[in-house]
């Protein structure tokens, strides 16, 4: 078997093996690295182990160094409890979830990169609890996060997931596009859907900058967690109702990287521009 | 590139090149010594200065320098946990120039008075590099099975070590050999596509005007 470096590869590849997309992402990684999929799917199980015992060890109580991030994910769990949410119980707890990650990374905790550490809350925000609403058994969450893998491996490659390199888009954009597939298979979409929905997660943040306030990866990182999660919810959602990006997968990740070979150096994590550049950002940052 | 690299690491946040990376420095400053580290002298550059007290990127030097890796969950605590061990460690900062914004030149000491001075970038993703070892440039980053050896210039000592190597019928895919001047200190580091075994380093240390030899074989680096 060969590897893939676009979606478009990636989904023939899938056609021609008559495997599930997760599998062939799965088989191509272990013939490159030369594991055998036992051992690549245990890495993968672990890795959602983490995620939840992460996010149960969420302390609302605990702060980051600088004081700027802790006790919103606690804020927004009250909120959802108390019945009042406007959008319900599931969006409710993905914001929460995502909320609690971006904190836990904040605050010094065990964290998956996914793609990177900014961007770790995106997936299990999306993820866990509709893995829940779902009732989907925790070998279909793994089985997703191949997907995810397979979708993010081709971001990689094709342009960026560096904040550095291509701002924010790169990072939550990646990681939206990432959730989305993995929500259409943890949903039972098709790979073409799944294709679909990254393209649209990415269509919708791209251009976003990277700002951090201070170079911390706090502000406004952890909130943009929950942007990129409901984008996933809603890019997912659409792809399973049947629409599909007009613009293919592939030429809306090379867009991405045009965009962000264009961004000013102060949008690209040096934290001058954007909001670290505000009068408020910089008085928190130096 | 593994799928492993885009849905992981497992690392402790909150950076992967201020904190991941900066784990990864401290341990590769640790082998690069040998033994227990019992003193401490790091300088950090750029991005490294600026932020590295809301990355905790100090924690993380001094969690990879007692053999912590990245996703250990007592890097916060790494202070506390040094001087419990009598290390003694301290920080400043310093201007270099031509290096990544990311950068940090550590000076250790082990119990034997053994000393190494290292300086070392993470340019993102948890990756790093060293480009300076014993005040000799160089260039590594300890992803691929590397043999770093420290001599005296000595005629023909290159070809023994790299004959000790192709004894073991391991491959090398690069060989940078730098010097101070003719008959002074020389440093070799050799990268392979086969993991280092140990009798290597001893054939290797055995060899006249030898006087170290590390190995950093990738998956092994808390040992």
């Amino acid at each position: 078997m060969s590897t893939y470096s676009s979606i478009k590869e990636l989904l023939d590849l899938t056609e021609r093996m008559g495997e599930p997309l997760w599998k062939t992402v799965q088989l191509a990684d272990c013939e490159e690295q030369d594991i055998t999929p036992e051992a690549s799917w245990e890495t993968m199980a672990n890795m959602l182990s983490v995620m939840r015992k992460t996010d149960a060890g969420y302390d609302r109580c605990q702060r980051s160094v600088s004081g700027l991030s802790g006790g919103d994910g606690g804020r927004m769990e009250d909120y959802v409890t108390s019945g009042k949410s406007i959008s319900g119980p599931l969006l409710g707890e993905i914001v929460a979830t995502a909320l609690r990650m971006g904190e836990c990374n904040a605050c010094m905790k065990r964290i998956v990169a996914a793609p990177t550490a900014g961007a770790c809350g995106v997936l299990p925000a999306v993820l866990l609890p509709c893995a829940k609403r779902l009732g989907a058994p925790d070998e279909r969450v793994i089985e997703a996060l191949y997907v995810a893998a397979g979708v993010g491996s081709v971001i990689a490659t094709r342009a960026s997931i560096s904040g550095a390199e291509c701002g924010c888009q790169a990072e939550i954009g990646s990681a939206s596009a990432m959730a989305a597939a993995a929500l259409v298979h943890l949903a039972g979409g098709t790979a073409r859907e799944m294709a679909n929905a990254a393209a649209l997660a990415l269509k919708g943040l791209m251009g976003l900058v990277c700002d951090p306030v201070g170079g911390l990866v706090e502000v406004p990182c952890v909130k943009r967690n929950v942007t990129g999660a409901v984008n996933a919810l809603t890019s997912a959602e659409m792809a399973l109702a049947g629409i599909t990006s007009r613009v293919p997968p592939d030429e809306v990740i090379d867009a991405m990287r045009e965009v962000g070979e264009k961004m000013d150096p102060t949008l690209r994590e040096t934290g001058e521009g954007g909001l670290a550049g505000t009068a408020t950002g910089k008085r928190y940052g130096g | 590139m593994s799928i492993f690299d885009i849905l992981g690491p497992v690392m402790v946040g909150p950076s992967s090149s201020h904190t991941a990376g900066a784990v990864r420095m401290g341990q590769i400053v640790r082998r690069l010594l040998g033994g227990e580290v019992c003193f401490a002298r790091i300088l950090l550059s750029g991005s490294f200065a600026l932020t590295g007290e809301g990355h905790g990127t100090r924690q993380a030097i001094i969690a990879g320098l007692m053999g912590m890796g990245p996703d250990d969950e007592r890097i916060p605590m790494s202070f506390e946990l040094a001087r419990e061990r009598g290390m003694e460690f301290s920080f400043g900062t310093v201007a270099l120039r031509d290096k990544h914004p990311n950068s940090a030149v550590m000076t250790v000491r082990n119990a034997g008075g053994e000393q190494v001075e290292v300086g070392a970038s993470s340019p993102g993703g948890g990756r790093i590099r060293v480009f300076e070892l014993d005040g000799l440039a160089t260039s590594f980053s300890g992803e691929a099975p590397t043999l770093i050896v420290r001599s005296d210039d000595k005629p023909g000592y290159v070809s023994r070590v790299t004959g000790v190597i192709a004894a073991q019928g391991i491959n090398m895919s690069k060989l940078r050999v730098e010097r101070e001047e003719r008959g002074g200190r020389s440093l070799m580091v050799i990268e392979c596509d086969q993991r280092i075994p140990y009798k290597v380093k001893v054939a290797i240390t055995a060899i006249e005007g030898v006087r170290k030899v590390t190995r950093l074989n990738p998956g092994e680096e808390s040992k």
